[in-house]
């Protein structure tokens, strides 16, 4: 167990720079879950923590220790591949051994670890299978228990779950939390899922193009989104994100599609400030002033998500308890609390 | 095809009076027949000159000499298979006779040496040029690449003097080393390299394992099927040089076998010794049939189990 700190940590490949001065601490204990579009740059951060990849500045610190120019291998570090790179040839048990023996790790001491691990992960009847004759679940298991074994300072997890189905994926996520909080072991988990992203994290970083755009916990971030690459990124369905300007006095806030709205505190600036006005389809509520034209009912059973258009053509989307209301393709809705208020040009939440 | 057709239950079909089954079931009849015709023309073709070969070892010398070429076994078999063994013929009169059991323990071992040879540094120079980054590394592969344009008899004369040079004629060394190197296998390994996925670089880094331990510990288990089916390859390569062992030995007690058959035939007046010409022909074949069949199994086993 061991504290991460990462400090300026820069990456350009050539001219492309996909990582601009990221700065991360993470506490003793603590899962911590970097989630963004692909292309953000959250594997090369994984990467270069793990030692994988060279940083072109920054520095990475482990239990108070740099590790920046060390190996892999000396970093005291685990990680669990997307695809888990089991060697194929090679049993479940000389997989999950294989890091120790190169280690000069007495024999008795490897067979208690692995089995111990095996145990704890519900795979030991399956020790001397090689990887082709595991199912997919299974394997994802061999995978974290080639981790436990190393005890390691750190675990970090590369998209582990993405290559299993959805059911599974449910079952592994809680399975990986569960077993992340009895082992106590920092960790690092890099997901494009937003859903994962939430029920694993007890932080999460947003990336956006090689930036964090926001460092918090779930409900934080999913309650003040930082910027409106955020807001956007987490929450499904998707907030609403409509063009607007401040009003005089900076009270209220006049929208692009009609009608104005009280703001729950002034925002500073001058009148026609222009602002993007933020709403969860959940927190909208029907009957009101703004006519949204219905274009697409998704009955999801205890709920119902209507997609449709405001006047001025931006999308609206709508989330009711229970089976969709009547209505003659045109529905009135109107927007209340919480708003959440952006700065068009910046994107940052005011 | 035919025949998984021919036999598959037909349920739900009309009964066995049906003429429209009964004239798939004809047209299938028919078209067995046909395939197992060419087939067996195929295997015919292929086998007569073995069975002539076969059939001449076990006559004695006159039968073919008086230009009979018998299709069934003579009387003289035994004699023959030991007189071509252990003396290279029955005439005395022959001086450079070399026994079959020399040149076939030569052959066998050139032809392990090179194979083994090429695969081991045809597999490290793959290896060099995949998985590592040096200044130039796609240079140093194109020039190996490159040498796969270069037959041996166009760099037959600079090699031949290198080896005068080392003083490596009339030996194993000189046999073989000059023949080791392979742009042909290094290129077949570079491909399988290149289709291990980066991930188990990685897992190994993270395992702490350094580069031979990798190449040990996992490319050399996975290159298993490889390595089996180039050894065939290149095994029946090395029993079949010619021009190369003809250069470099003057010395008979490191005949090979290829070079010593065509050198039982034709020398000077005397006449022919057919039947040992061809016991010893029929040896000959043996060992790279023998590994042929020995590496089919392994290779064929490691095919049909796909590791990846």
């Amino acid at each position: 167990m061991a504290t991460l700190t990462l400090s300026g940590i820069r990456k350009s490949f050539g001219a492309t720079t996909v990582l601009h001065g990221i700065d991360l601490d993470i506490a003793e204990g603590e899962m911590v879950v970097i989630v963004g579009a692909s292309g953000c740059g959250k594997s090369t951060l994984l990467r270069i923590t793990a030692g994988l990849e060279t940083p072109t500045a920054g520095t990475v610190r482990i239990g108070g220790r740099d590790v920046t120019p060390l190996e892999p291998a000396d970093r005291d570090i685990a990680l669990v591949f997307q695809n888990y790179a089991l060697y194929p040839h090679m049993t479940v048990f000389d997989n999950m051994a294989y890091g120790l023996k190169i280690r000069r790790m007495p024999r008795e001491e490897i067979r208690r670890r692995v089995e111990e691990a095996a145990t704890l992960l519900g795979i030991a009847p399956l020790l001397h299978r090689r990887p082709r004759e595991l199912s997919g679940g299974q394997r994802q298991r061999v995978a974290m228990g080639r981790a436990i074994v190393r005890e390691p300072k750190l675990f970090l997890f590369d998209e582990p779950l993405s290559n299993l189905d959805a059911k599974l994926r449910v079952q592994m996520r809680a399975e990986i939390r569960r077993l992340q909080r009895r082992l106590g072991v920092t960790s690092l988990f890099v997901t494009h899922d937003q859903v994962e992203a939430m029920t694993l994290g007890d932080r999460l970083v947003v990336m956006n193009q090689g930036r964090a755009a926001q460092v918090a916990t779930p409900m934080e971030i999913f309650a003040n989104p930082a910027d409106t690459y955020v807001a956007g990124f987490i929450g499904s369905p998707t907030m609403n994100l409509l063009r607007a300007t401040l009003a005089e006095g900076g009270g209220a806030a006049t929208l692009a599609a009609g009608g104005s709205i009280p703001l729950d505190r002034p925002r500073p600036g001058p009148a026609g400030r222009a602002l993007v006005v933020g709403i969860r389809p959940e927190h909208v509520t029907l009957g009101g002033s703004l006519p949204m034209a219905v274009e697409l009912v998704e009955p999801l059973g205890s709920e119902t998500v209507l997609h449709g258009t405001l006047p001025g053509g931006e999308a609206m989307t709508v989330r009711v308890q229970g089976p969709a209301p009547a209505h003659g393709g045109t529905l009135p809705v109107s927007l209340v609390e919480p708003l959440h208020i952006f700065d068009a040009e910046t994107g940052r939440r005011l | 095809m035919n025949r998984v057709l021919a036999e598959r239950p037909l349920e739900g079909a009309a009964s066995e009076n049906d003429p429209a089954l009964r004239a798939s079931r004809a047209r299938q009849r028919r078209g067995r027949w046909l395939a197992h015709g060419i087939l067996l023309l195929g295997v015919l073709i292929f086998a007569l000159p073995i069975w002539i070969t076969l059939v001449g070892s076990s006559h004695d010398v006159n039968t073919i000499g008086r230009g009979e070429v018998p299709l069934w076994f003579g009387s003289h078999a035994i004699d023959n298979y030991i007189a071509a063994w252990e003396r290279g013929g029955s005439a005395v009169r022959n001086t450079r006779a070399v026994p079959a059991g020399t040149m076939l323990w030569n052959s066998a071992v050139m032809a392990t040496l090179i194979a083994a040879g090429k695969i081991a540094i045809s597999i490290l120079s793959a290896y060099a040029v995949v998985f590592f980054s040096f200044p130039g590394r796609m240079a140093f592969f194109w020039m190996i690449f490159i040498t796969l344009m270069l037959p041996v008899e166009v760099r037959i004369i600079p090699t031949f003097q290198v080896v005068v040079d080392l003083n490596l004629t009339d030996s194993m060394a000189g046999l073989v080393i000059p023949v080791i190197a392979s742009a042909t296998a290094t290129l077949l390994f570079r491909q399988f390299f290149l289709t291990i996925p980066d991930e188990y670089v990685e897992a190994a880094k993270i395992d702490g394992a350094g580069p031979l331990r990798f190449f040990w510990d996992v490319v050399l288990p996975l290159s298993r099927t490889n390595i089996a089916a180039l050894f065939v390859i290149l095994f029946i390569y090395g029993w079949n040089q010619y021009l190369w062992p003809l250069l470099i030995i003057t010395d008979t007690s490191l005949e090979t076998v290829v070079v010593g058959l065509s050198k039982m035939i034709g020398r000077g007046d005397a006449q022919n010794e057919w039947n040992a010409i061809m016991a010893t022909a029929i040896l000959a074949l043996l060992p790279p049939v023998a590994v042929v069949i020995l590496m089919q199994r392994w290779f064929v086993k490691g095919l049909t189990e796909t590791e990846k």
